[in-house]
């Protein structure tokens, strides 16, 4: 609890510090602009922090946003096929992969960073070739869907909810109940603090694991499909790139271990917040130079680690003392 | 009389790993409402006999009864269904849940759809925790109890999950005097309700305290089952060692000038100054409880960890060096965790035995020769007759014992000055053990001084010239190892306060 707290204190702190130095970061179309981003980011926290918990990692993330991206434009506008079906084709296809990566690793017992780092490359090559690189997008057409990433509810004139955020309340809620309130949530986190002894408890290890995995890909496709519907267009040797990345990110630093056994939707939630209020800090301040943004991250990250791993020795020398 | 079968028999086990004997035609039987003791030395099968016990292993012939069914376990699950539940010394809690979590695990009540229900989980615990009789927050986490609340959520988790049977692993091993106190008493009121417990140990007193019977294992065979009145500490260690022990011979030593100074050193874990000095020849043991801050001495002084104060081997100055600095000053650490910090396992034999010698056969840039270090793991296989003696395999192949070997020849073989050595005969079979004793006190004849740590009271007597005894990191005294005695030690170690 007092990782969530330390860390929504550097939220807090860096949003402050933002507002005073640039005046656009208040302004209503920012906001929405961060919350929309924040939400679709926080569903892939939330995705990858399920197989976290179980001391696991899932390093395909990007890429298969990549191919759910990329293949809805096309086979919408390009190919005919109805909405409705891509759509449940698409999700249906992230469930499968997650449920192969959980097969993988549990019956075959492979490292989940290897047969994710396959995947990494598979799914975007996969992409890459079926498209030959060629960008697509939804052009004029579509509008209706289109709203589901980038729609909003008007609150004020100027300001809307942004549809994913809605989509993100849903998820994390369910999410939330999942992990504290179900056998499952459970046993998930059981696994990642100590397999032996859950495994001896009569858990099911490999299928609760296959679940992780599986509703890890399903919401990773799921904000696939509202970052395209967002973006409007995707180009397949981009689109998604290093989004594994920032879902890490998000989940380590809303206090996931990775070492497993360790982690709440509302710290992920704060960390993905974190991220995108990161990235948009270093858009909206002068003196940054936009380019070096993954080096400002990758510093806020190293900070929190040590901080964390600092606190922890305190209390652990108080309690020998 | 009683006609009922017993509760569990085990019926001529037998049980080899890779051609080793574990276990050979052991036979007995526990009732209801009795503490059996197995006791022996190290390596003499006591924890195989329990993992045959309670479905971790299956013994390759012979059978275990539960109630007079004939029982063919597969894995410790099934035993748990005949109410038979090991509580192993590495306890498998989860650390990052909460006490009612993990007391709950795989068990969980539920509502409709998988829901968890939350009353009726307290409830649960509430029942759970007061079968050990622990006053305790439900949702505090695991990971914040110390080591003896650690064990009787093991035990709650157990005895609620209907265990009519327990089997405990050194369940003492890292308990304090006063934690002990508690498990025992503990063990006797659950006796009386009418369970059976199994209890490994190596601690003689607790088996005259509270073991209504005594089984004696010695190389994986029954030699001797004591009852009532026969436990005593003398017959035990007869049984256990199959002669009397012959009182060790004092040998004639001759100590040189000290080698090892260390004084006014104080780190982290050692708040008063520790001041020691070993002789050439002297063997010195450093013995305490759990946690009094042994293995960190031996780190501290190898300039493993932060220090102040003067460390010196052969009037070369240490106090402001590292590791490299007192590798090359003749200092050597044997640590005590042969796995994580001894070896690296994957790798060979030979790589392992060469390892910290490497750098006399490294060229001007740090480069190697393909050969580097063969010639040195030869010799070390060889002098220790370590079996298989091959230097191709990776050491993991190594029995644990052989491991040591290999551990404690690739330090002896840089020829050190002062060797510090960390629990040199943890978990190794008998053989192993006084092979390596053997080559301890060979080392201190040749001159060198010996600093090792032990928590095997036996060790520190047989092995050590003088004792240093530590108490939460303060030194609480010295003592002459041929003129002290095992209850001496532990009055010292446990803060000074006198011990029945």
């Amino acid at each position: 609890m007092n990782k969530i707290k330390g860390i929504f204190a550097v939220l807090l702190a860096v949003m402050i510090i933002t507002a005073f130095i640039s005046p656009a970061f208040l302004t209503s179309y920012n906001i929405e602009n961060l919350l929309r981003r924040s939400a679709l980011f926080g569903i892939l926290g939330i995705g990858v922090s399920f197989v976290i918990m179980t001391g696991g990692i899932d390093l395909s993330l990007g890429s298969l946003v990549c191919l759910v991206g990329c293949l809805t434009p096309w086979l919408i506008i390009d190919v005919g096929i109805p909405a409705p079906w891509v759509l449940s084709g698409l999700l249906l296809l992230s469930l499968g992969l997650g449920l192969l990566h959980g097969v993988l690793v549990t019956k075959l017992r492979l490292q989940p960073f290897l047969v994710t780092l396959c995947g990494l490359f598979i799914y975007r090559g996969v992409t890459r070739g079926i498209l030959s690189d060629q960008t697509v997008g939804f052009g004029t057409s579509g509008t209706v869907l289109k709203s589901l990433g980038n729609g909003r509810i008007p609150v004020t004139d100027t300001f809307g909810l942004p549809i994913p955020l809605i989509i993100l309340v849903l998820v994390a809620l369910g999410a939330g109940f999942l992990l504290r309130r179900t056998l499952w949530g459970r046993h998930l986190i059981a696994i990642g603090s100590n397999e032996t002894a859950a495994r001896h408890c009569g858990i099911e290890v490999d299928r609760v694991k296959m679940g992780a995995y599986a509703i890890c890909a399903l919401l990773t496709g799921i904000a696939g499909l509202l970052i395209v519907l967002d973006t409007g267009t995707a180009q397949p040797s981009n689109f998604g790139n290093f989004y594994e990345l920032y879902a890490i990110a998000a989940a380590v630093l809303g206090g996931c271990s990775l070492r497993g056994g360790e982690g709440t939707v509302i710290g992920v939630l704060i960390g993905a917040t974190l991220v995108q209020v990161l990235r948009n800090a270093i858009v909206l301040i002068d003196g940054i130079p936009e380019a070096s943004e993954f080096a400002v991250i990758g510093a806020v990250i190293m900070i929190a680690v040590i901080t964390d791993e600092v606190m922890r020795r305190r209390s652990g020398k108080n309690k020998l003392a | 009389m009683n006609l009922r079968p017993p509760l569990l028999e085990v019926s001529s086990i037998t049980k080899t790993f890779g051609g080793v004997t574990a276990l050979s035609e052991v036979s007995f039987a526990i009732e209801p409402g009795e503490i059996v003791a197995i006791i022996g030395e190290n390596g003499a099968g006591k924890s195989t006999l329990a993992k045959v016990m309670s479905g971790v292993h299956s013994p390759d012939s012979g059978f275990v009864t539960v109630a007079g069914s004939r029982c063919e376990f597969r894995n410790s699950a099934e035993a748990a269904e005949y109410g038979i539940s090991r509580i192993p010394q590495e306890l498998e809690l989860c650390d990052s849940m909460t006490v009612e979590e993990n007391l709950l695990l795989g068990r969980e009540p539920l509502k409709s759809m998988g829901r968890l229900d939350f009353p009726e989980c307290l409830k649960m615990t509430r029942s759970a925790l007061e079968m050990v009789d622990l006053k305790i927050d439900p949702h505090q986490l695991v990971g914040d109890l110390g080591h003896g609340q650690r064990q009787l959520i093991a035990i709650a988790r157990a005895l609620h999950t209907s265990a009519r049977m327990l089997i405990l692993d050194e369940p003492t091993a890292t308990l304090s005097p006063l934690e002990t106190q508690v498990l025992l008493h503990r063990l006797i009121e659950m006796k009386k309700s009418g369970s059976a417990i199994v209890m490994i140990t190596h601690r003689l007193a607790e088996v005259e305290e509270i073991a209504d019977r005594v089984i004696v294992l010695r190389d994986g065979e029954n030699v001797g089952s004591l009852e009532g009145k026969e436990i005593q500490r003398d017959a035990m260690i007869r049984c256990m060692v199959g002669r009397d022990l012959s009182p060790i011979e004092p040998e004639v030593s001759e100590f040189g000038d000290p080698r090892l100074i260390v004084r006014e050193l104080m780190t982290q874990d050692h708040p008063e100054a520790v001041s020691l000095q070993v002789r050439s020849g002297e063997r010195v043991a450093i013995a305490g409880l759990v946690g009094s801050g042994r293995s960190e001495l031996l780190e501290a002084i190898f300039g493993l960890r932060p220090r102040s104060g003067h460390v010196s081997v052969d009037q070369c100055d240490l106090s402001r060096a590292g590791v490299k600095e007192s590798v090359r000053a003749g200092l050597a650490l044997i640590p005590e965790e042969r796995s994580s910090q001894g070896l690296a396992l994957q790798r060979s034999v030979s790589e392992n035995a060469s390892l910290p010698g490497l750098f006399r056969e490294a060229g001007r840039f740090g480069t190697l020769d393909r050969h580097a270090g063969a010639a040195v793991a030869q010799k070390i296989v060889k002098e220790l007759d370590v079996r298989p003696p091959r230097t191709d395999i990776p050491a993991s192949d190594l029995s644990g014992g052989n491991q040591q070997k290999i551990v404690i020849g690739k330090w002896l073989d840089l020829n050190p000055a002062v060797v510090l050595l960390d629990e040199p005969t943890r978990g190794v079979d008998v053989g192993a053990r006084e092979e390596i004793h053997k080559r301890i006190r060979d080392l201190s004849f040749s001159g060198k001084s010996v600093l090792f740590a032990s928590s095997e009271m036996e060790e520190v007597l047989s092995l050590s010239h003088r004792i240093i005894v530590l108490s939460e990191g303060k030194m609480m005294g010295t003592l002459v190892s041929a003129e002290t005695t095992e209850e001496e030690i532990m009055a010292l170690a446990t803060g000074g306060e006198i011990h029945e």
